[in-house]
């Protein structure tokens, strides 16, 4: 029973992280039809990055800011010149180009800060005893923080002038062209603001397990398949489903070996393409 | 410059054949005039070319990505490892059919769930698939050997019953050699079969296949196996070669090699995926020697550049070249 518990709240963390991670990456398709494989890739840029602020200023909160904007620069520019031109294109081609990306950005990563793990300290101290377990406090306030700028994004998209922008050319990028909406520069930023959710969430995960260049994959693979099972493009969706998933997974960690639950979440990705393919959560298309 | 003209009438496939013998020829004399380093790289390109070729199946002539090929191929390693290490004496063949079995069969299994999804979808789940493979040979350490996989001795060349010889470096590369040339025209036949004509509808227009009566489920799974198969038969000859299984090569980096051969060498021309794997290979090698270990980044860069000016890749830039 307290293992349950447990679990479930580390579940919830886990999933607010990768919630955030998946935010990024279902605005970027959902709105230019890109699948992009180097999101993880931009996170372990972005978690790199903040460790290097952090040991330099010693200041956490400076150090999230600071790489998500460096990576939401980074993001700009590989939007501007590697996918700008292949709008049009098979969205197949975007695939195979941010998977070119994706190589670049690794071996960049191991080149630069070199093969050894690198520790985000705790931002805050202190832990509480959950039953007999010692349970660390940056972990609730991670997730709460998380839970922040998500709900900012949600409001900015909902009430913003510039986050209307994006949700019209979501819908119809035609029209939105027509109404005086500057698309091509809406594309941008949005990806800009995707690669600065994940270089947020790499720091914001840095303190779990350490930073690593071989990082990214795992949370690539972890945000499609949450995002496919929430339904491609669908920010509620893709929250509502980072967590369902990584509450399985922690569930199922108390059976198998954490490295086996994984395929709990591949079974479920696999299952909800069989039987619901636009995403469990939400409504029955008519 | 005259006898460009005079060439034309012709048959295109008089010149394909002249061209198959001539690097056929070259092959088989590779390891007679190569120094050994060169002669093994030779024959890594063949065993990479075979598995890149036999994803050509799915992404060229079937429209289907697949991000998880590295699955059929490890399967095809870890099947010869189960036949050279469970049946005495080691038998080359039994090694051969353990790992197509086992790639095969995976790859129906794959296929069965896999097909039923379209584009990126189906990308993504045959990503997910070899992701399962892998955690599952990785974690059940008692069977595969987990991270570090099995080791074996290489078995005889034989044909059962007459004669049985110890594998050389040179007899090794034409055993290859005779694989992929076997699998090559193999596959170009199914290509150009009824079968293959329709995979290449599906490719073109999926509903308009569908109906017109054919049963594109079952094909697709079909495209799928016999893919699988000769990922496998690749998975075979490289344990063979390197006398290990690893998990390694069920991980997500080699179905990434794969499609970056596809896209070098030109996806949808068979030969375009050994062109890819030799330009890759020797970029990496050439490259190595630079950037040591980094050389990803710069073949990373030239990758994303092909996928945006050269997505024919450079057998379809050659020849749209030549034919002007």
């Amino acid at each position: 029973m307290e293992q349950i518990i447990i679990q479930t709240l580390h579940g919830l963390v886990n999933g607010m992280v990768l919630a955030m991670v998946a935010s990024g990456l279902t605005l970027i398709f959902g709105i230019m039809d890109i699948v992009n494989f180097a999101h993880g890739d931009l996170l372990m840029l972005g978690a790199f990055v903040g460790a290097s602020v952090l040991g330099v200023t010693g200041n956490y909160w400076l150090a999230l800011v600071a790489a998500a904007i460096a990576v939401a620069v980074l993001g700009a520019l590989l939007q501007v010149t590697t996918l700008r031109p292949l709008i049009g294109r098979d969205p197949l081609t975007t695939i195979l180009a941010t998977f070119g990306i994706s190589l670049v950005l690794q071996q960049y990563a191991l080149w630069q800060w070199g093969p050894s793990v690198r520790r985000i300290s705790e931002p805050v101290p202190g832990e509480f005893t959950l039953f007999h377990l010692q349970y660390p406090w940056y972990r609730i306030a991670t997730a709460l923080l998380a839970g922040l700028i998500l709900g900012g994004l949600w409001l900015f998209l909902k009430y913003g002038k510039y986050g209307i922008w994006i949700r019209a050319t979501t819908q119809d990028r035609v029209m939105a062209q027509a109404m005086g909406i500057p698309v091509p520069l809406v594309y941008t930023a949005v990806f800009a603001i995707g690669s600065a959710m994940a270089a947020a969430s790499g720091v914001l995960f840095g303190p779990f397990a350490g930073v690593t260049q071989t990082m990214g994959f795992d949370f690539t693979l972890r945000a499609f398949i949450v995002v496919v099972v929430g339904g491609m493009g669908n920010l509620g969706g893709s929250i509502l489903a980072s967590i369902f998933v990584s509450l399985l997974e922690a569930y199922a960690a108390i059976v198998v070996s954490p490295a086996q639950a994984v395929i709990v979440s591949f079974v479920v990705l696999v299952l909800t393409m069989l039987f619901r393919p636009t995403g469990l959560f939400v409504p029955t298309p008519k | 410059m005259t006898a460009r003209p005079a060439a034309r009438p012709t048959p295109p496939a008089v010149g394909y054949w002249i061209g198959f013998t001539v690097v056929g020829i070259l092959l088989v004399a590779a390891p007679l005039v190569l120094p050994p380093f060169w002669q093994r790289f030779a024959t890594e390109i063949l065993v990479w070319g075979l598995l890149a070729m036999s994803s050509d199946i799915l992404i060229g002539y079937t429209g289907m990505v697949s991000f998880g090929h590295s699955a059929f191929f490890g399967l095809g390693m870890y099947g010869a490892a189960a036949a050279l290490l469970t049946v005495t004496p080691p038998s080359l063949w039994l090694a051969v059919l353990y790992g197509l079995v086992a790639a095969g069969g995976a790859a129906v299994f794959v296929a069965y769930f896999a097909t039923r999804l379209r584009d990126i979808y189906f990308a993504i789940s045959t990503l997910v698939f070899s992701q399962i493979f892998y955690v599952i040979i990785f974690t059940w350490t008692e069977v595969t050997g987990g991270e570090n996989g099995l080791t074996f001795s290489q078995p005889r060349l034989a044909i059962p019953g007459l004669w049985s010889d110890r594998f050389t470096p040179a007899t090794f590369h034409w055993f290859v050699l005779g694989m992929v040339v076997v699998s090559y025209l193999l596959v170009r036949r199914i290509t150009q079969s009824p079968f293959g004509m329709v995979l290449q509808s599906i490719r073109e227009n999926e509903p308009r296949t569908r109906a017109i009566g054919y049963h594109v489920e079952r094909y697709k799974i079909v495209a799928v196996m016999l893919s699988g198969l000769f990922a496998g038969l690749a998975g075979v000859l490289y344990a063979i070669q390197n006398k290990f299984a690893a998990p390694d090569f069920v991980f997500f980096v080699v179905s990434g090699e794969v499609v970056i051969f596809n896209v070098m060498g030109g996806m949808g021309t068979l030969v375009g995926p050994f062109a890819g794997a030799a330009f890759f290979l020797l970029l990496r090698e050439g490259l190595s020697r630079f950037f040591t270990e980094y050389y990803l980044i710069p073949v990373g860069i030239i990758f994303t550049l092909m996928v945006m000016f050269v997505p024919q890749g450079l057998l379809g830039f050659l020849r749209r070249r030549l034919n002007p």
